[in-house]
């Protein structure tokens, strides 16, 4: 298409600042219709990528191989190659996925929470927190399939007229978890897919090669930018944003439950939903920092990701490590005040047990060195921000490992106690999921609008919207 | 190029304002089979050109038999299919069914959205009118257009011409069937 010389929209925007000290809009004040498409379609158009952009790439498809190669041994022999056995038979499978379904949860909370309340600022990052969001799900629902022993007759969870004449028990925490994380990840997949068809029209209609006409003109549905299609699609979307948005409350809540719903001392307790709930928004945001700021970097993002969309998370990371803290204190006070001699030993074996050492650097990791996103420099220096996001995402790890795995390893019976020690292909699973959500989020960037192009003309358009409240 | 009638006569606006109030004196003049089309949605627009919307009532539709079908469905598994006492519990155990009931609502009601909004919108269509303007590739870009198509009754190829050049475009085209 032709390049008009001269934006159709010149600059509204005038150089103010907030009390904080961060602009007042959204953009870093020189953004044009033009120069919005140009930054954002012409990533995924543009035939070289960058050199980060393949360092990165091969690195995460070799880690996916090997996820390849860890299921298919894993189908091979069975789920004894895992280090799980009596009395730990939820072992990294189950930290995986609460730890995975936990990071996706941000991506709901940024597209659809914030879109609810008018937040505009979620624009830039929206787009590329829903995908995280779906990706994330995709490596959380693995784990309870390859956990299952025989992940091939997995459709035995699902109620359909079998010829074993059997139903799902409807009245288990485990049945309603098929149904929790398959409508998550449905509902995620509408809102991301149909929020992205303007955009694939707009990249369809920039498009010079005949592949890239065919692939974004397969994929944009034959969008033509009509009022009766703004009109149907703004009101879906919305209605999905709010139909997304108790599911970030329902889904961790559900998760809880497979672990509250047991008498397990360690397990068997009422905060769990909601301190699971922000645990997940928690770890969610830091993995949206983790990737945001190299690839801001990478692809010059800068005048549209601003500091004040680090500060806003950093904020949010802030309040919810504080809930998430205040769950470890309330966990630790319950079980003394309960005068449960089990869930008092729980407690003292969490802390003074084998498995110690890790409580301890859980507190270290999840909860002492996040409060360095008290200071405002800290929220604004991209290094140690990326660092703190780092010590979360490890941090929300370890917490269900230790949920996990010390609450099961002694529990009532001194007898039947036992140790659980990981093995090569516990790592090789945990580390090939990384591999497969990387691969699948390089193959985003490269081959879809990473930021939500029509929203931000939006914006471009109406620049009061992008202002602070 | 063929005798028949065109699809319709396109007016190029510059700005979204331009668009709107064009819209807004087209419906006041008479007519009615337009549509407008803009790189991104404008508030109003639709309901200028007197467009409907449907989906709303489909969302609540859905949502209503995803929920009232995933309820019956456990109650008829657990209660008469495949019952099972445990611990003398009650058969019709209903908030245990809580859960699941909520998840298909949303499910339904989610998909409903979806499908329901491509409908209205007639989507999937691979070829439409619109796409031979060669410059509607702009209206995904930084274009506002207005077209009056062929099929409203009070349209006229010179009349509707001149009509739309007065609504300030900054030119009028015909779109080819």
């Amino acid at each position: 298409m032709s390049v008009p010389n001269q934006s159709p929209v010149t600059s509204h925007f005038s150089q103010s600042t907030s009390p904080l000290g961060y602009p007042t809009n959204l953009f870093a004040g020189k953004e044009t219709f033009e120069g919005v498409n140009e930054t954002i379609g012409s990533v995924v158009l543009r035939d070289r990528q960058p050199r980060p952009w393949w360092i990165g790439f091969i690195i995460a498809f070799a880690l996916l191989m090997v996820l390849f190669l860890a299921i298919s041994w894993l189908l091979i022999r069975g789920v004894g190659i895992w280090g799980i056995n009596i009395p730990v038979a939820w072992g990294y499978a189950i930290v995986n996925f609460v730890w995975w379904i936990g990071i996706a949860h941000a991506g709901t909370f940024i597209s659809a929470i914030l879109l609810l309340m008018f937040q505009h600022w979620r624009t830039a990052i929206n787009r590329f927190s829903e995908a995280m969001t779906l990706f994330a799900i995709a490596c959380a629902g693995m784990f309870p399939l390859l956990h299952l022993g025989r992940p091939w007759v997995f459709y035995w969870l699902f109620p359909y007229p079998d010829t074993m004449k059997m139903w799902p028990q409807f009245r288990s925490p485990l049945v309603w978890d098929v149904f929790a994380v398959g409508t998550y990840f449905t509902v995620s997949l509408l809102f991301w897919y149909l929020g992205l068809v303007p955009d694939l029209a707009t990249v369809r209609d920039r498009a010079q090669k005949k592949w890239q006409k065919v692939f974004y003109g397969v994929l944009a549905l034959g969008w033509r930018n009509s009022a009766a299609h703004w009109q149907r699609h703004q009101i879906a979307y919305l209605l999905l944003a709010a139909l997304a948005t108790p599911l970030v409350l329902s889904v961790h809540s559900v998760v809880s439950l497979d672990f509250s719903v047991a008498q397990l001392p360690g397990w068997h307790s009422t905060i769990f939903p909601p301190y699971f709930v922000a645990g997940a928004i928690y770890s969610g945001f830091a993995m949206v920092l983790t990737i945001v700021i190299p690839v801001r970097k990478i692809y010059h993002l800068e005048n549209l990701i601003t500091l004040r969309h680090f500060n806003n998370m950093a904020n949010v990371m802030l309040v919810t490590g504080l809930i998430v803290a205040y769950g470890y204190f309330i966990e630790a006070f319950m079980s003394w005040y309960s005068g449960d001699i089990f869930d008092q030993y729980m407690m003292t074996n969490r802390v003074l047990g084998p498995y110690g050492w890790i409580f301890w650097l859980l507190m270290l990791v999840n909860v002492l060195i996040p409060q360095a996103l008290w200071s405002a420099r800290v929220r604004r220096n991209l290094v140690a921000l990326f660092l703190v996001a780092l010590s979360i995402n490890l941090g929300m790890w370890l917490e269900r490992f230790v949920i996990v795995i010390t609450s099961l390893h002694r529990d009532f019976v001194p007898s039947s106690w036992g140790m659980f020690f990981p093995t090569i292909w516990d790592w090789a699973t945990l580390f090939g999921s990384i591999g497969l959500f990387l691969t699948l989020l390089f193959l985003f960037i490269r081959f879809l609008p990473m930021i939500a192009i029509s929203e931000t003309r939006e914006l471009v358009a109406e620049p009061q919207k992008a202002m602070t409240l | 190029m063929n005798k028949e009638k065109p699809f319709g006569l396109a007016a190029e606006f510059k700005t979204h304002e331009d668009l709107l109030r064009a819209a807004e004196t087209s419906y006041a003049q008479g007519y009615r089979k337009m549509d407008a089309y803009a790189p991104f949605p404008i508030e109003d627009l639709a309901r200028a050109l007197g467009k409907r919307n449907r989906v709303p009532l489909m969302v609540l539709i859905g949502g209503i038999i995803g929920g009232a079908g995933a309820y019956y469905m456990m109650w008829y598994a657990n209660v008469v299919s495949y019952p099972i006492n445990i611990g003398g519990r009650p058969m019709h155990s209903w908030p245990a069914f809580i859960p699941i009931t909520f998840e298909l609502t949303v499910l339904c009601a989610g998909l409903t959205a979806f499908f329901g909004s491509l409908a209205t919108c007639g989507l999937p269509k691979p070829y439409h009118p619109m796409f031979n303007l060669p410059e509607f590739e702009r209206a995904s870009q930084d274009r506002f257009f207005l077209c009056i198509e062929a099929d409203d009754p009070i349209f006229d190829a010179t009349k509707t011409r001149e009509f739309l050049q007065r609504l300030n475009p900054l030119n009028v085209a015909e779109v080819p069937k």
